[in-house]
């Protein structure tokens, strides 16, 4: 079984499949690896190291979840990706009035570090890179990462891997968002401290468009928030006086790839070039792998159809070949029945098999940045750049010189929410009018009524499973340490110069869980409730 | 339903689900259609709709959730506008598998629109959902 990232499975090198010896890049510089990076961020590309295979998996009880890992792990895939269920994302405790009828349903329930345990039960830590996309408790569950590592065994230090905690985009998107957003970022800043100075092999901050592009805007918006929203996170980090080098060597971006493939490819090529120069000539990063924008993609959930779902696994493949060709370093491809249920365990399997059919049938793999010096790829990624500098002026006006400002100032007028819904709006009015052809839906709709296949479904249990679970391990812990540590973390969250982790770490450790922690923030930090617009 | 008085619509999120693109749109395509749009918004409550629905004397309730909820929120939204004495029907957007369709409308649940519905559907669902008042 091929079972890796590695190329050893390239067998008789690289030639195509007629045996056609293949030069790993062709054209002239900047090369793949060179300066600035339109063309990829390292010379061999996958050549020398396929993408990872980082399948999202998250549903039902740590144990369910865990199950799905190991599966995923078992079909070739060589990271895991967390998905947790919306009482966790909100930092909310299964227990909580809130919780009803949510516990584990979009993801998996973490109430304690006990669930973390059971979540990463038999994974070696040490070698395989995990992910956790959690923004407004995000410290909090990195605390309990930490926790259940070290109480294993494995040393904070060795640890690999990725916290989405990328607050900003949650206001202007995604809406998973706890406290308001100055002390939002200010724990941004702290898990990125806290990483840089012990966790070198991690990654703090997943700064992420895809969110941003599945609540409906545009390409090129997409491109431009997330870059504002990295460049703001730059800001913060340096106002709390860290050197650009030490942390952004370690900062990555999470795309979305959707339909419409020359866009995508433009716009990933456009992601690299604005970063490299961003970081070297405003922010003053040295350090090359500062310059190096590195990123994870997702498959446009949103692009999935309920009709026909099985169209979507072609989707899918042409999202996923988009995400290659634009030089991506790890990728998630959607099951197809996403449209109507959580991914089922087979249907997850064919999502794995498309991109291992990608990399290892097609060919592509084999030369870096194959689209390169296309006239149309060029000037596609020419455009992504021109729209998402415009943005970059328009915010830094509303910020006064500040991106950081200016970020904060769109979230507050509602202009970000306010220009994705409207792009959302027109998409929408696009297929109503039938504009724009979406197969299945609004054209060749001949086979919809096909009997549908078997959906993955959670029920009642899985909640009754996790109350008991959280009812069983309050009662064993000490209930005297977990007041002194909520009363610490209050203490150091009242403190603006104060690292929080700390106190998060401590918490944790004594079985303190993730509602009460969060409760205890938002008596210092407040809590956000945003403008309600259409 | 008479044409000279527009049916006025409570949206909202019912419950911790962040997903707002779908709500948004179908708040736009309603509105487009000639009805009164109310958007509560993220993260309401069965108490929060029903404060809405007596304030704006709405004539119909969407709730959107693209959670796996819906089998616990939907009836939970219809028991407690009955509870509060109010005739008013709920409409469901959302990833809904089919099957569920007959457990929803069984709990009373008067319509069910999922991903991709176009606008005359979204508006027909709701017009259905108000006409059938009181059956």
């Amino acid at each position: 079984m091929v079972n890796s990232d590695s190329r050893t499975d390239s067998g008789p090198g690289f030639r195509t499949l007629s045996g056609i010896p293949v030069d790993g890049v062709y054209g002239d510089g900047p090369l793949p690896g060179e300066f600035p990076y339109t063309r990829g961020v390292h010379a061999e590309m996958y050549r020398s190291r396929l993408w990872t295979m980082r399948m999202f998996a998250g549903f039902g009880t740590a144990g369910d979840t865990n199950a799905r890992f190991h599966d995923l792990l078992r079909a070739g895939g060589t990271g895991v990706s967390t998905a947790f269920d919306m009482p966790t994302l909100m930092g909310r405790d299964s227990d909580h009035s809130w919780a009803l009828g949510e516990v584990g349903r979009a993801g998996v329930a973490v109430d304690t570090v006990e669930d973390m345990v059971d979540l990463f039960a038999g994974i070696d830590l040490g070698s395989i890179s995990t992910s956790m996309t959690i923004n407004g408790p995000a410290p909090i569950l990195l605390a309990m990462y930490v926790a259940m590592a070290e109480e294993g065994g494995v040393e904070r230090s060795l640890l690999s891997g990725t916290l989405q905690n990328d607050i900003l985009k949650e206001y202007q998107a995604q809406k998973e968002y706890v406290f308001p957003p100055r002390p939002s970022v200010r724990l941004v800043t702290d898990v990125i401290r806290f990483t840089t100075a012990e966790m070198p092999r991690w990654n703090p901050v997943s700064i992420s468009g895809y969110h941003i592009r599945e609540a409906g805007s545009t390409a090129a918006h997409e491109l431009a928030f997330t870059l504002a929203n990295g460049f703001a996170y730059v800001e913060a980090a340096m106002a709390a006086g860290l050197d650009v080098d030490d942390f952004a060597p370690r900062l990555s971006f999470f795309f979305n790839s959707h339909n419409d493939f020359f866009e995508e490819v433009g716009k990933f090529r456009a992601a690299r070039r604005i970063w490299a120069n961003w970081m070297r000539d405003r922010y003053g990063a040295t350090d090359e792998r500062s310059l190096k924008l590195r990123f994870h993609t997702q498959t446009a959930g949103v692009s999935l159809t309920a009709q026909q779902p099985e169209v979507n696994i072609a989707r899918v493949a042409l999202q996923a070949l988009a995400g290659v060709m634009g030089g991506t370093q790890s990728l998630h491809t959607d099951s197809h029945d996403e449209a109507l249920a959580l991914p089922s365990e087979g249907a997850a399997r064919i999502a794995l098999r498309t991109q291992q059919v990608i990399a290892h049938e097609t060919g592509v793999a084999n030369v870096a940045d194959p689209l390169g010096g296309s006239h149309y790829v060029e000037w596609m990624t020419d455009e992504m750049e021109r729209r998402a500098t415009d943005v970059f002026t328009h915010l830094d006006d509303l910020g006064g010189g500040s991106i950081l400002e200016g970020v904060y100032a769109g979230i507050e007028s509602g202009w970000f929410a306010g220009e994705i819904a409207d792009a959302a709006y027109r998409y929408e009015r696009e297929i109503n009018a039938g504009d724009r052809i979406v197969v299945g839906v609004n054209a060749f709709t001949e086979g919809n009524d096909a009997e549908r296949a078997r959906l993955l479904r959670i029920g009642q249990e899985t909640e009754d499973l996790q109350l008991k679970r959280l009812a069983t391990v309050k009662q064993a812990r000490d209930d005297r340490a977990v007041a002194d540590s909520l009363r610490r973390v209050v203490a150091d969250a009242g403190n603006p110069t104060t690292n929080l982790m700390p106190a998060l770490m401590e918490a944790v450790t004594v079985r303190t869980t993730v509602g009460e922690i969060v409760e205890a923030l938002e008596g210092v930090f407040g809590t956000y409730v945003e403008q309600a617009v259409i | 339903m008479a044409d000279e008085t527009p049916v006025r619509v409570v949206l909202a999120k019912l419950g911790l689900d962040g997903h707002d693109r779908g709500l948004k749109v179908v708040a736009r395509m309603l509105r487009d259609g000639g009805m009164e749009v109310v958007y509560l918004g993220l993260r309401q409550t069965t108490a929060s709709i029903i404060d809405a629905v007596e304030q704006e004397d709405a004539d119909v309730v969407g709730i959107s959730m693209l959670n796996a909820g819906h089998l616990t929120l939907g009836p939970l939204m219809v028991d407690a506008l009955a509870d509060a004495g109010l005739d008013v029907p709920v409409v469901i957007g959302g990833i809904v598998p089919d099957e569920d369709r007959p457990i929803l409308a069984a709990a009373g649940v008067a319509g069910v629109l999922g991903p991709g519905s176009p606008a005359a559907d979204v508006v027909a669902c709701v017009q259905a959902a108000v006409a059938g008042r009181g059956h």
